[in-house]
């Protein structure tokens, strides 16, 4: 029986039916990444005992029909990022490498709650930073489509372990594209959610304002069902949203024969890879066939995206950072120290990779009495001006299409010399994030034998109304259903 | 505005966020740092001067609770991951003194 590869509705049939258990899927998918990861090196932690733990009593669910849900005895693989009580959680770095937490994040706690099986947490760019993977302290993680390339990031071990078949679902977080840019670059699906209607609870925080927790998946549908079991108010985090979930499969198969598509012509200027803007061409035309309306729409201040976001992203990641002092946890470095400031000094600078530094290093400096005014409280004017960007847009429009990156998956070490270069990389993804939009990235085709991605992006708390487009276009092309082979 | 952001203020940003910095990193540092600023000018270009800065991104103020104990953390989880501790408490060196 085929069991990699395979949708979490796909799953939960066969679960049902008592094709197979939750034990038998489990060894299957952790047999499949004990012999296949050592190429791909997606996972950190690959936690057996845990996930076998939870296999068993996920079929006792199951046998007994109580509290069954869609999610009951399906493995996933956690970005490294989220607490996951009694299995250590690193964030990809050396000042964590041996924290185990004791206690669940709400996104852990949900998802335990609903049944799901945890295989183990994925590596990632250290603490969210970066855009390839490759700022992550412990290895590499390749691209499943092609071993020299990087997955993206920050979430490149969730994308790389949903694409090679070495999960049902996997969790990852976006801050400034880290769900979107790798899911685009591997194949798979992934949201980010409206700022606010996940729990941050839990998640080791890199920009309070930006961070949100997001499924990836092998289609939209099962986003949607992820999502379902995640999202929601939460008492432990305050800037979670009150308003009740909407029941995002009730709408998900309706018709979008008159809706609007807006195309933000700022995005679609000189240097994309030609097979990446073919790729979202053609998948506007798809849209244009199915009877939705094609619009042409601006955000005006798109260009400053990317100096808002990262500007904003080194003052709070710096703030956030301040946390991993060798004091109460973590690596901590006393030898030689005569006082506290001593252990601080020495445990960050040998805790922290060079792209952590860099950035908390800026954050200060924007943040620093003189500074303050020219950089941080300018970046939060124009983030205004980008909120109010999308506003107008999604006024005129149901939502926006654009790729999720210029390029599809670049080759490791081909943007590691020059920090700014890697930023660049993430000009379509990282508006959203400041104006708290969400946004769903899904496979739009292949450039060069690489896969292509594209997002589709809408009003705050409307993932609904993404789901339902997203899942149109996934009716009437096949690019999901594509999987890697891997070879040596 | 040209910013240069030499190996001095390198060094004494690092200071800011107890970051132990050695000579040459502060040296490797400063043109990427100075290239990444002057990056970020170009927001001088946007008219600001009648514009908020962004503020409360849900629309949620002042949540608030009420003022019940709730289980939390035991002491004895909480010390797992402490590095030293004495007492049933986290031991760490002089917090005051020399800067």
């Amino acid at each position: 029986m085929e069991l990699i590869n395979l949708t979490l509705q796909q799953t939960s049939q066969l679960l049902a039916e008592k094709k197979i258990s939750s034990v038998e899927l489990t060894q299957a998918i952790l047999k499949r990444a004990h012999e296949v990861d050592g190429k791909i090196q997606s996972y950190v932690t690959l936690a057996d005992d845990v996930a076998l733990e939870q296999a068993k009593r996920a079929d006792a669910r199951l046998a007994s029909g109580e509290a069954v849900t869609p999610l009951t005895g399906i493995p996933f693989a956690m970005k490294d990022a989220i607490s996951t009580r009694g299995v250590r959680t690193t964030c990809s770095s050396k000042i964590l490498e041996n924290y185990v937490p004791q206690y669940n994040a709400t996104v852990t706690q949900r998802l335990a709650d609903a049944g799901a099986v945890l295989l183990g947490k994925t590596n990632m760019d250290e603490f969210g930073m970066g855009s390839s993977c490759e700022n992550s302290a412990f290895f590499n993680t390749k691209n499943p489509w092609d071993l020299t390339r990087v997955p993206g990031g920050s979430s490149g071990g969730a994308a790389a372990a949903m694409s090679a078949g070495l999960c049902g679902f996997s969790i990852g977080e976006d801050t400034g594209g880290s769900v979107r840019m790798p899911a685009g670059f591997c194949n798979v699906t992934g949201i980010k959610p409206t700022y606010g209607r996940v729990s941050r609870y839990g998640l080791i925080a890199l920009a309070s304002s930006f961070d949100s927790i997001g499924p990836m998946t092998r289609d939209v549908y099962d986003c949607a069902t992820v999502l379902q079991y995640i999202a929601g108010h939460d008492p432990k985090d305050a800037t979670t949203y009150q308003s009740p979930v909407a029941n995002y499969h009730a709408t998900i198969d309706q018709p979008v024969k008159g809706m609007k598509l807006g195309i933000p012509k700022e995005y679609f200027v000189a240097g994309m890879e030609a097979g990446v803007e073919s790729s979202i061409q053609e998948a506007i035309r798809q849209y244009e066939k199915l009877g939705m309306e094609i619009h042409e729409v601006s955000l005006p201040h798109a260009k400053y995206g990317l100096p808002v976001y990262y500007l904003l992203l080194f003052a709070e990641a710096s703030s956030n950072l301040a946390r991993m002092d060798g004091a109460r946890f973590g690596l901590s470095i006393s030898e030689g120290a005569e006082n506290i400031v001593d252990i601080y000094l020495k445990t960050r600078h040998e805790g922290f990779g060079d792209e952590v530094k860099r950035r908390i290093m800026l954050g200060a400096y924007a943040l620093s009495a003189g500074y303050y005014d020219a950089y941080y409280l300018k970046a939060q004017k124009v983030r205004t001006l980008l909120r109010r960007d999308f506003e107008n847009a999604l006024a005129q429009v149901d939502v926006l299409i654009a790729p999720t990156c210029p390029t599809t998956a670049f080759k490791l070490g081909e943007k590691t010399s020059d920090p700014l270069e890697m930023y660049l990389s993430d000009i379509y993804v990282v508006s959203t994030n400041p104006a708290g939009v969400p946004a769903l990235a899904l496979p739009a085709g292949f450039s060069k034998n690489m896969p292509v991605g594209m997002q589709l992006i809408g009003k705050h708390l409307d993932e609904a109304k993404l789901f339902q487009v997203g899942h149109a276009y996934q009716q009437v092309t096949d690019w999901h259903k594509k999987s890697p082979e891997i070879r040596d | 505005m040209t910013q240069t952001i030499d190996a001095q203020t390198v060094k004494h940003v690092a200071s800011l966020v107890r970051l132990g910095i050695s000579d040459e990193e502060a040296e490797k540092f400063s043109p990427q740092f100075s290239a990444i600023i002057e990056y970020f000018n170009m927001l001088n270009e946007v008219d600001t001067s009648e514009v908020p800065p962004a503020s409360d991104i849900t629309n949620n103020a002042n949540v608030l609770r009420e003022d019940v104990v709730m289980p939390s953390m035991s002491r004895e989880e909480f010390l797992k991951n402490a590095p030293k501790v004495a007492g049933g408490h986290v031991k760490a060196p002089t917090v005051l003194g020399d800067e």
